[in-house]
């Protein structure tokens, strides 16, 4: 379809405001819902909130991770440009989900290799790959590909870090996350998250968990830059010290 | 100013959508489209936020909401054995005032009418009591019209929860062609509803229809707001917060977005006056509520 100028509307009536410049705002990829820096601010704001009072809504996490990387998002981007694979995956934009893994074959893959470690880790934690959002607010269309893989890439770095899908598990994989990105989602949730955890959980988290996250995240390279599709033969001990995760406590 | 960089308002992707339908150009919200891909939409709209659409409506109007809905039942003033058809009645906030409205009319002229019988023994004032309570609401009643299922449910599980039961019913109809006979309801109302009405002329036309003679129309819309500064803030508030809020609470923008957008392009206050004049309505006036983000359009008929 064409986009048309505001203008050419049949009334124009009081009432709407500061629509006097024709900014058209165009869709940049399918999804996108395009939105002014008070909107940005006041969703941000909105889904913090909304984020803590109801963990479930995981879709205010993304939000939140959206509206908050405006800084973050070009650092990775501009990581993965400089990096030969991470060059790579910017242009070839693969995607992990149902349609485009082969998982009979993953399953088939001997154990300890990174593809039978994912679907083992899938099928433990009864999660699909298919349950990522895809992202709204970015309006910068290489930038929202940079933050859908981060998403997608987020149950690897689970199988990576040996980490389940429980609140402890996800709270270190955000430590993790958090120095690897520099997303300020990813802060924000590894500082509140531990609020609902017990004391017992919270102490092996400060004590053991995060310091290994927070070690092993600033030692290793930019997981962005991994072409995890082309490496499912490879074992994820031989992974981990490629990218430079220790081993997990 | 520098609000207005702030706010750099996207228009909302317009888009011309010719598919295979062809009819009439519409709008939906800012963009154009056919009549029919218009019904769809809104039913669309209506179905995705039916279940939050209350919490959202406090949200939206921080409350203000259920205050415009009071007036309107107020200035309706029915009495017990009064007919009410609600269009567009959804989730059920008019049909439940109008309950309770008749509820107490009907409560004050029981004591009015005990205070009479002073002089009456406690057994026949205990019958009498009796009597009464049987048709507490005194024959009226209340039919709730609305095209969208979901919305239907969304009323009839709290009406259950709320515990009204007696003279209300729950029909599913489409406001251009109301599943009624002629003359048949002594009040009309719609309350937010004909904003999303593709035909208005149609659904203005049903209404003069099924109402008997002497019937009163009573429409509670969005409206337009012609103080000027009090109309750039309440743009300020549509177009900046109340999509994120739609997206906070609901997970849904596009909803809202549409929302405010059809708020817009909806007749302003003289406009709808002639439109139900148009079908036949007389003594047509109306009403604005504050500074005319709502008003309440009202007619006869003769």
């Amino acid at each position: 379809g064409r986009a048309r100028p505001s203008h050419s509307e049949p009334r124009g009536r009081d009432g709407r405001g500061g629509e006097e410049e024709e900014e058209v705002w165009h869709q940049l990829y399918p999804g996108h819902i395009p939105t002014s820096p008070l909107q940005k601010a006041l969703l941000a704001a909105g889904s913090a909130v909304m984020a803590l009072y109801d963990p479930y809504r995981h879709d205010m996490v993304a939000v939140l991770g959206e509206t908050t990387g405006c800084l973050a998002l070009p650092n990775l981007r501009d990581k993965m440009k400089n990096h030969p694979e991470g060059y790579r995956i910017l242009q070839e934009r693969p995607r992990i989900c149902l349609s485009t893994l082969d998982m009979a074959r993953l399953q088939g893959l001997p154990d300890g290799s990174l593809g039978r470690e994912y679907v083992r880790f899938l099928e433990d934690n009864k999660v699909s790959p298919d349950t990522r959002m895809p992202p709204k607010f970015v309006d910068d269309e290489e930038l929202a590909y940079v933050i859908q893989r981060y998403r997608e890439v987020h149950d690897l770095m689970h199988t990576l870090l040996g980490m389940p899908t429980n609140m402890l598990g996800e709270v270190v994989v955000k430590w993790f996350e958090a120095v690897q990105t520099g997303l300020p989602m990813c802060i924000l949730g590894a500082a509140f998250g531990p609020l609902r955890l017990s004391a017992r959980k919270l102490q092996v988290l400060a004590t053991e968990l995060v310091p290994w996250a927070i070690r092993s995240g600033l030692n290793a390279s930019c997981i962005l830059n991994i072409y995890y599709e082309q490496r499912w033969e490879q074992p994820v001990e031989s992974l981990r010290e490629e990218l430079g995760i220790f081993p997990p406590p | 100013c520098c609000c207005r960089a702030l706010v750099a308002r996207p228009a909302g992707g317009l888009r011309t959508l010719r598919g295979v339908a062809t009819g009439p150009e519409m709008h939906f919200g800012f963009q154009t489209v056919t009549e029919e891909e218009r019904r769809e939409k809104i039913y669309q709209v209506f179905e995705s936020v039916a279940k939050k659409y209350d919490v959202m409506n406090d949200s939206m109007t921080l409350g203000i909401h259920r205050v415009w809905k009071d007036i309107l039942i107020h200035k309706m003033n029915p009495s017990p054995g009064t007919l009410l058809l609600d269009v567009a009645g959804g989730t059920g906030d008019i049909a439940f005032r109008f309950i309770n409205y008749i509820r107490s009319v009907r409560e004050r002229q029981l004591q009015r009418k005990l205070r009479h019988h002073q002089n009456l023994s406690w057994q026949e004032i205990f019958e009498s009591y009796q009597k009464d309570k049987f048709n507490s609401l005194g024959d009226s009643q209340v039919v709730v019209c609305d095209i969208n299922r979901e919305m239907l449910k969304v009323g009839k599980q709290k009406a259950e929860h709320l515990g009204y039961a007696e003279g209300l019913s729950w029909v599913l109809g489409n406001a251009e062609e109301l599943p009624f006979d002629d003359d048949m309801f002594d009040v009309y109302t719609i309350a937010f509803g004909i904003r999303n009405v593709t035909r208005i002329d149609l659904a203005l036309q049903e209404a003069y229809r099924v109402l008997k003679p002497g019937g009163r129309f009573l429409c509670l819309e969005f409206s337009h707001v012609s103080n000027p500064l009090l109309s750039r803030l309440y743009d300020l508030y549509s177009f900046q917060f109340i999509p994120v809020l739609g997206e906070v609470i609901a997970g849904d923008w596009k909803s809202y977005q549409y929302l405010v957008e059809s708020i817009r392009r909806f007749p302003p206050q003289e406009e709808l006056k002639a439109m139900i004049e148009d079908a036949g309505f007389f003594r047509v006036d109306y009403e604005n509520l504050n500074f005319g983000i709502v008003a309440i359009h009202s007619g006869f008929k003769l």
